[in-house]
């Protein structure tokens, strides 16, 4: 009767957003986030000077600068992990289609910056690069295509997702930036591995990539160059590879002090491809380590997380951004101790770089909303004893 | 798998007699299909995330572990790295007969430069220019100055000059350790060594690699480090080489030749003692293969071995060898040497006219072309492509240098009698003069078929037999009465009876059309003693003029016979030959007392 006098009461989701949040977030993986950004800024104070000395700004322009992105960052981190996975989702498709359009538009109204490759946008304070915003949004539409492809008279999304990823492959390959579309390869490659991928396909395409590979090796001059530099255990002492090397041995175990280094002076990617050659020099093998194990708690534990969902959209999602974050952090320190060869790729957080920066603020948010802790039908499985 | 039908027919038709909907028996099946489906997927999904998380540890692990061992390595200048070791003595030594050092290394340093660290780019620019005039300053300058990173400078310094550099005092200026190829011997056997130059180059050591000879032939050879350094040991012997060289050299200039070619077999194991080109080079300072002009007129082109002549006369002892092998003369059988000897519409002619007949002897000493020819008709195509194909002047040497298979005999596209004929003397077929002297080894040997080499041999080494001893024996009296009383008279060396046999031929034009009038080939192959022969040498001279007359003398005789002469007087007594009596008669020696 209450009602019908006095007009409905609007419902409440019982409680309040923010402590909601605070409660079911991944607050281990959010506090390396947090850390890692922290020591973007610290070795940003190392690395960078001489860059700012170069192109005439202050010894710490690019500190501040990366101060500025990285709070955009860690706002857009924090408002994404806030949404429900239904909103991440249609926030993140409305996205990709952006991205895709303007990664389209690329060739036409883009620059290159006179580095060879035609990847951003210049927008007169900064530049975009659209493919970094691209990675999580394509992740997110990819899972829910796989995702619906497991209903019973669902689309055929696998395939659809297949597409997509081909597409788009293509299109980085065209700027050209392999980096990029192995990372997006790589990313649509896990998600189809978790939501179940027959073995004798895995095995074929493993295969597969080992023909290709001899293949490139014997027919490109290039390839063969890159590989056999990297299998050379000389080390030329004028490539990035041998200053970098060379780096990490003066740095030892704990570093040769801070602001004593020498190789941000001759590596011209020193702050961002190979800030962790820097870091080893001046804070040694210490820092180093520090940085691998927030790297690998971050993974493994949305990893831990993704077992228990339930939602095959949120598992493959997740599991998706989680795999890309720390693949590119993995490519990017395996290329400093030349576990793998050279490859321009940026350590998430870490590196100076505006657009990679926000972008891996909303994918972190996003794998922060997925592994966020939700009823998993427990009492479900419970009553019909199948609980493990 | 046992799947529930989605509408089992019995509780259908029951739910339908109790009246309810049976739709929602589907809509349950449905349901409970799609919960299995799903706990199927989340418990695969569950052990694949689970690897995913394990690779990621281990990968991370494996990061985390390798910069730990890259921390703990003692840090070092990256160029520092490369052990000495691995670059000294990296390719084998060359030594002659003797041991006698013929290439050798030599430790040096190549110069570059990091700009990026250079503190004064213009002045260490200019410095460098003083120290070596053949830099270009301005471009230095801008090398230093502009973007690059890493410039090389020079590939190889001496000692003064590095020390010359450190003197400038520039930090950015560096030295990488090299070892570069030296021939202490300058240009002595240069076209047999050839040459060697750097392969793939890194800052702290080269590669060295044979360029050309036997540098490239024995190149894997040469640095297999299994052999541990091991010397190659040529045949070749240093003193006689620089003596053949500096006689040919001194005969080619006086004779006015443009190009002078001399081999010196072994005639029992085919070793080549010696083989000079000229002009020739210094393999330490290879000039580049010409661009343009022809390319046997470049120091690099070995007429020895690449050169293809027509040898002329030199070809006739080859006839007259197979007509005695063959049982058609003996060495007194007169053959018809009347002239001109027409067939078709070409006829063959003698330099001077010799009468109605000769002696196969007197066809010989005298170089009759017509009577060789007829010999050659007698003997027949067939036979006479069999046995110089036996004697090996169909293909191209099998000496160990690459060049070797450059000198590649030109055959006459069909075998015709005439073709036959003119061969027999010497015109229609060209060879090597590498080819003549295995063909005069074979005569030389008592009848074996010689393969010429350049590596050095233990003992005598026959190849099959062609022609028998006495047949050998015969001819090569002919070759030693050619000079005693024919065409060669300059060629006695006293004390080690020289044999042997001339040819001139007309140059064949570049552009065919016929012979020039007035350019040669001479060629005078010997051998000596003619007894008993240890030797076989063969001097070959282009376009010789001998001016000394009125009128200028271009026949071998004249030309390659005196320069034969004096080389076999130089070197016979340097392989160890003392001068002897030659045994038996020999028209022209008179004995009197006084």
């Amino acid at each position: 009767m209450t009602e019908m006098v006095y007009g409905a009461v609007p419902v409440r989701d019982g409680e309040p957003v923010l402590p909601k949040w605070w409660r079911t977030v991944d607050r281990w993986s959010m506090s390396c986030i947090l850390m890692l950004f922290g020591m973007g800024i610290l070795l940003g104070l190392a690395a960078s000077p001489p860059l700012a000395a170069k192109n005439g700004f202050d010894p710490f322009h690019y500190v501040q600068r990366q101060a500025l992105f990285g709070g955009l960052a860690l706002t857009a981190m924090f408002l994404t992990s806030m949404m429900a996975p239904q909103l991440v989702r249609r926030l993140a498709v409305l996205g990709f289609l952006g991205a895709f359009v303007a990664l389209a538009l690329l060739p036409v109204l883009g620059t290159d910056f006179g580095k060879g490759a035609v990847r951003w946008y210049s927008l007169g304070f900064a530049s975009v690069q659209p493919s970094e915003f691209l990675k999580p949004g394509f992740v997110v539409v990819a899972a829910w295509m796989m995702a619906a492809s497991q209903e019973i008279n669902g689309p055929p999304g696998r395939l659809w997702s297949f597409v997509l990823t081909v597409t788009i492959v293509l299109m980085l390959a065209m700027q050209p930036d392999f980096g990029q579309a192995c990372l997006v390869l790589f990313g649509w490659g896990v998600m189809y591995f978790v939501a179940g991928a027959p073995m004798v396909l895995l095995v074929g395409m493993a295969g597969l990539v080992v023909l290709a590979g001899t293949f490139a090796y014997n027919n490109s001059e290039h390839f063969a160059r890159r590989i056999d530099g990297f299998l050379n255990p000389d080390i030329d002492p004028t490539t990035q590879m041998g200053y970098a090397t060379n780096a990490i041995r003066e740095g030892g175990f704990f570093g040769v002090g801070v602001g004593e280094g020498q190789v941000k002076w001759s590596l011209p990617d020193a702050h961002t491809d190979f800030i962790i050659a820097v870091a080893a020099e001046e804070y040694g093998l210490v820092l180093v380590l520090c940085i691998i194990a927030l790297y690998a708690t971050v993974v493994v534990r949305s990893m831990v997380r993704l077992m228990r969902e339930r939602d095959p959209f949120i598992r493959l999602a997740g599991t998706g951004l989680a795999c890309m974050f720390g693949v590119q952090a993995m490519i990017n320190m395996g290329v400093a101790v030349r576990l793998l060869p050279a490859k321009g790729m940026t350590l998430p957080f870490v590196s100076y770089g505006g657009s990679s920066l926000i972008a891996g603020g909303i994918a972190v948010g996003m794998l922060l909303a997925f592994t966020r802790t939700r009823p998993q039908g427990e009492i479900g499985d419970i009553l019909r004893g199948r609980l493990r | 798998m046992n799947r529930t039908a989605l509408r089992p027919l019995a509780r259908i038709l029951e739910a339908r007699s109790r009246g309810e909907n049976p739709d929602a028996i589907e809509r349950e099946n449905l349901r409970i299909r799609h919960e299995q489906m799903r706990d199927r997927a989340r418990t695969r999904a569950e052990g694949r995330l689970l690897v995913l998380g394990i690779m990621f540890f281990c990968a991370f692990s494996v990061i985390g572990v390798r910069m730990g061992t890259l921390s703990a390595s003692v840090a070092s200048e990256p160029r520092a790295q490369a052990t000495g070791a691995s670059i000294i003595a990296q390719r084998a030594d060359i030594v002659d007969r003797r041991g006698r050092i013929l290439a050798t290394n030599m430790e040096t340093h190549s110069l570059y430069a990091h700009p990026q660290q250079m503190v004064e780019p213009v002045r260490a620019a200019k410095a460098l220019a003083g120290i070596f005039p053949d830099l270009n300053e301005e471009r230095l300058i801008k090398d230093f100055s502009g973007k690059r990173k890493f410039v090389w400078v020079k590939k190889k310094i001496s000692p003064e000059q590095q020390q010359a550099v450190h003197d400038i005092g520039e930090p950015g200026l560096l030295f990488g350790p090299r070892e570069m190829r030296l021939y202490p011997n300058g240009s002595i056997a240069s076209h047999v060594l050839g040459g060697a130059a750097f392969g793939r180059e890194g800052v702290h050591s080269a590669e060295v690699v044979g360029t050309a000879g036997v540098e490239k032939y024995f190149d894997e050879q040469l640095r297999d480090p299994a052999r541990e350094g091991a010397p190659l040991e040529l045949s070749i012997d240093l003193t006689v080489q620089a003596a053949m060289e500096r006689v040919l050299y001194g005969g080619m200039k006086l004779m006015n030749a443009k190009g002078a070619a001399a081999v010196l077999l072994d005639v029992h194991t085919g070793e080549v003692v010696s083989i000079a080109s000229l002009p020739d080079f210094d393999p330490n300072d290879r000039p580049r293969p010409p661009t343009e002009g022809n390319p046997s007129d470049s120091p690099l082109f070995n007429r020895a071995l690449q050169g293809v002549y027509e040898l002329g006369s030199t070809f006739k002892i080859f006839a007259t060898a197979q007509a005695m092998e063959l049982g058609l003369v003996n060495p007194d059988t007169m053959i018809d040497t009347r002239g001109p000897l027409r067939w078709g519409k070409h006829s063959i002619r003698d330099f001077h006219n010799y009468g109605k007949s000769l002696s196969v002897t007197k066809i010989i000493v005298k170089s009759s072309n017509i009577g060789t020819a007829r010999i050659a008709q007698m003997i027949g195509a067939e036979r006479q492509k069999q046995f110089l194909g036996s004697l090996g002047f169909f293909e191209p040497t099998a000496l160990e240098m690459v060049e070797a298979k450059g000198g590649k005999p030109l055959l006459p596209p069909q075998w015709s009698e005439l073709s036959t004929m003119t061969i027999s003397y010497g015109h229609g077929l060209s060879a090597t003069p590498l080819h003549l002297a295995a063909g005069y080894a074979a005569i030389a040997n008592g009848g074996f078929q010689v393969t010429p080499t350049l590596l050095k041999q233990s003992g005598p080494k026959y190849g099959p037999r062609v022609m028998r001893p006495e047949v050998a024996d015969r001819s090569r009296m002919m070759l030693r009465k050619v000079v005693t009383e024919g065409t060669a008279s300059f060629g006695e060396v006293r004390g080690y009876a020289v044999g042997g046999k001339t040819g001139t031929a007309d140059k064949p034009k570049e552009r065919g059309g016929g012979y020039y009038k007035d350019k040669v080939i001479a060629t005078f192959a010997s051998m000596f003693p003619a007894h008993d022969p240890k030797y076989v040498l063969v001097v070959t001279l282009d376009e010789p003029s001998e001016n000394s007359g009125p009128k200028p003398r271009r026949t071998a005789g004249w030309t390659a016979v005196p320069v034969a002469a004096e080389m076999i007087g130089r070197i016979a007594p340097l392989l160890g030959m003392a001068p002897e009596l030659e045994p038996g008669k020999v028209a022209g020696i008179t004995l009197t007392a006084n």
